[in-house]
């Protein structure tokens, strides 16, 4: 029996993610008495994988296949089914983004195993198996219990932490089967945005609205962001807009995110934008109107220009900055 | 082609969500929708449609559920979907609804099969790859730009921190998120005639089990109330989230 985890690297490094997930597997393993395995596609150096140990992982599988090189579904559930088999694995998780997303339900269907998603939560109980999900957009939570033999599960991003717990590096490869009838989708061109931090892999992120009035009046919110070490959201309207790409948008029908900071500037605080923020550790809202809904959800608030705020707190933190 | 969309009928994304005996959902009063993200996938079906005549031979509406979703399919209908069809059974997990949906296209043959990326109600994110794989096909998800030239699709699908081009055989499982199109299309007065009129297709339920059991429902504990700091002094601010959030 195992606990076996699929991480994922990002040219060669492993996300943030990835650590929590192995960190979180630790947690489950002990419960059941037993061991994390990590599974790795793709190539990554000995110095990264060892990495997995430190949080945790007793055993790391790598795999190197020209066919995995982009992710194909039908190939890394093949796969994985395979490992889990060789592993005799009674829990899988993956992380609760785009592609945990995309292989975690074929997975299920290919070994007749339960899956529950977006997961905030080590299990309740193991026998049975009951765990914790959001619903609604995180208006709710649900306990959901698996009634078959194998478990899987994605975890919702930062909905446990990081956790260190050193384990002997133990690193093996693996040579899967494959076949052309896996092969059906291509990916022919990859276009990847460098230089910014990942949203959904930042700790702190701050978010811009329409109360930021338009596009010229991101500086101040970029110039927080790099001083905090943030990344940068927006609300939906200022996406659709074009104020701003496409892909800093959350919300609902944007990116879920969990921060351990969210810094709303600007937003109202609409129930479809919480959806996205509201499971954030902490919730700062700047905005002129004291009924906003977003000072609801609030730790922090601040009823006041947004344009005149900001430039006050990118001076406070540079006073911090140069105390500490 | 023929296109399938998988439509779920779910709460407005506005409702107060409340249980009964914190085992059930309370749907007392509330408006129900179409999946924010399964209309969005049947707005760029009808818009290639529309623009593409010959590309699209056909496009169908698809739900698993009981009579209350006809209103559902209705719009689906006057949004521009030829025909509905509504598979009657309540289905206790997201495997339940794959595994239906499966049962009824293993007999058509549909080119290309939508669903939307999650349910907003229970927030799955299953059914698109359930179904693909009980069917073998291939399945792509997180796609943000669907098109048809020729008779081959152009697909882009986003990944954390970039985006990808793709290619697949046919017939495929497309999941959809938000990008594939701006806004939904709204019913016009036309098309919530001529709705009426089309067909809506009500299918018995092959049998079969779930995998899971939702056993319980909460509701997040209330929040603390919201610490105000005065504008003219923000260095405040920044000494909470130092000193007492420890979050800088
Ligand atoms: C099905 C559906 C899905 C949706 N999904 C999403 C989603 O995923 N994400 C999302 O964000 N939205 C989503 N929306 C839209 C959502 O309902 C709101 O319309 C949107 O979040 C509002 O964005 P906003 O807060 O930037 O703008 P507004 O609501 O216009 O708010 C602007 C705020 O700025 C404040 N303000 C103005 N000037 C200043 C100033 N000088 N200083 C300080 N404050 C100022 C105002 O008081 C106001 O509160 C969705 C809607 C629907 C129907
Ligand atoms: N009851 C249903 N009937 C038809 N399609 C559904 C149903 N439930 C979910 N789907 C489809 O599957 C997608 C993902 O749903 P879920 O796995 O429930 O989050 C939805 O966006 C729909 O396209």
């Amino acid at each position: 029996m195992s606990v076996l985890i699929y991480t994922e690297n990002w040219d060669g490094k492993f996300k943030k993610l990835s650590f929590e997930l192995v960190s979180y597997a630790k947690e489950v393993a002990k419960k059941l008495n037993t061991t994390v395995t990590a599974l790795s596609i793709g190539n990554v150096e000995e110095t990264e994988l060892k990495k997995l140990s430190i949080y945790g992982a007793n055993k790391i599988i790598t795999v190197t296949n020209a066919n995995l090189s982009g992710l194909n579904n039908q190939a890394y559930t093949s796969v994985i089914a395979e490992i889990t088999v060789k592993e005799n694995a009674s829990v899988i998780a993956f992380a609760h983004n785009n592609t945990g997303k995309a292989i975690a339900p074929r997975l299920s269907v290919k070994l007749k195993a339960g899956l529950v998603t977006a997961v905030v939560a080590t299990p309740i109980t193991t026998e049975p198996f009951v765990i914790a999900k959001k619903v609604f957009t995180s208006k709710a939570y649900a306990k959901v219990s698996i009634k078959s033999s194998i478990k899987i599960l994605t975890l919702l991003q930062n909905a446990y932490g990081l956790n260190e717990s050193p384990e002997a590096f133990n690193l093996e490869t693996f040579e899967p089967i494959l076949n052309e009838s896996m092969l059906k989708t291509t990916v022919l061109d990859v276009n990847k945005i460098s230089g910014k931090i990942l949203l959904t892999d930042a700790d702190i992120v701050v978010s811009g609205g329409r109360g930021m009035k338009g596009p010229e009046n991101w500086g101040p919110i970029e110039e927080l962001a790099s001083l905090l070490g943030a990344g940068t959201a927006c609300s939906r309207p200022v996406s659709d807009e074009g104020w701003r790409s496409h892909d800093e948008h959350t919300g609902q029908t944007g990116k879920i995110i969990a921060p351990t900071l969210y810094i709303a500037c600007g937003i109202s605080g609409a129930i479809q934008h919480l959806g996205g923020v509201s499971s954030s550790k902490c919730i700062v809202a700047i905005n002129k109107d004291p009924d906003a809904p977003i000072f609801e959800a609030a730790d922090y608030g601040i009823v006041g220009d947004v344009l005149k705020v900001l430039p006050d707190m990118i001076t406070a933190v540079k006073e911090l900055k140069a105390l500490s | 082609m023929k296109i399938l969309v998988c439509i779920n009928n779910v709460p407005d994304t506005t409702t107060k969500i409340k249980f009964v005996n914190n085992t059930a959902f309370d749907s007392n009063g509330v408006q129900w929708i179409i999946n924010p993200w399964d209309e969005l996938a049947l707005t760029r079906a009808i818009e290639i449609k529309e623009a593409q005549p010959s590309e699209i031979e056909n496009i169908t509406v698809i739900n698993v559920g009981l009579a209350e979703a006809e209103a559902t399919i209705r719009k689906a209908l006057a949004i521009g979907a030829d025909n509905g069809i509504r598979i009657n059974y309540d289905a206790k997990d997201s495997f339940a609804v794959a595994y239906q949906l499966a049962e009824y296209i293993k007999k058509e043959n549909y080119d290309i099969i939508l669903c939307g990326i999650e349910s907003s109600d229970y927030n799955g994110a299953n059914v698109g790859g359930m179904l693909s794989e009980i069917l073998e096909f291939p399945s792509v998800s997180s796609i943000s730009h669907l098109d048809i030239k020729e008779g081959k699709l152009i697909l882009k699908r986003e990944i954390d921190g970039g985006q990808e081009t793709l290619s697949t055989q046919l017939p495929f499982v497309g999941i959809v998120q938000k990008g594939i199109t701006k806004e939904p299309k709204i019913p016009s007065m036309r098309g919530i005639m001529t709705a009426r009129t089309k067909q809506l297709l009500v299918i018995e339920a092959a049998s079969c089990e779930s995998l899971t059991d939702f056993i319980e429902f909460e509701l997040p504990k209330p929040k603390a109330a919201c610490k105000k700091i005065d504008p003219e002094n923000v260095r405040e601010l920044v000494q909470l989230l130092h000193n007492e959030a420890k979050v800088i």
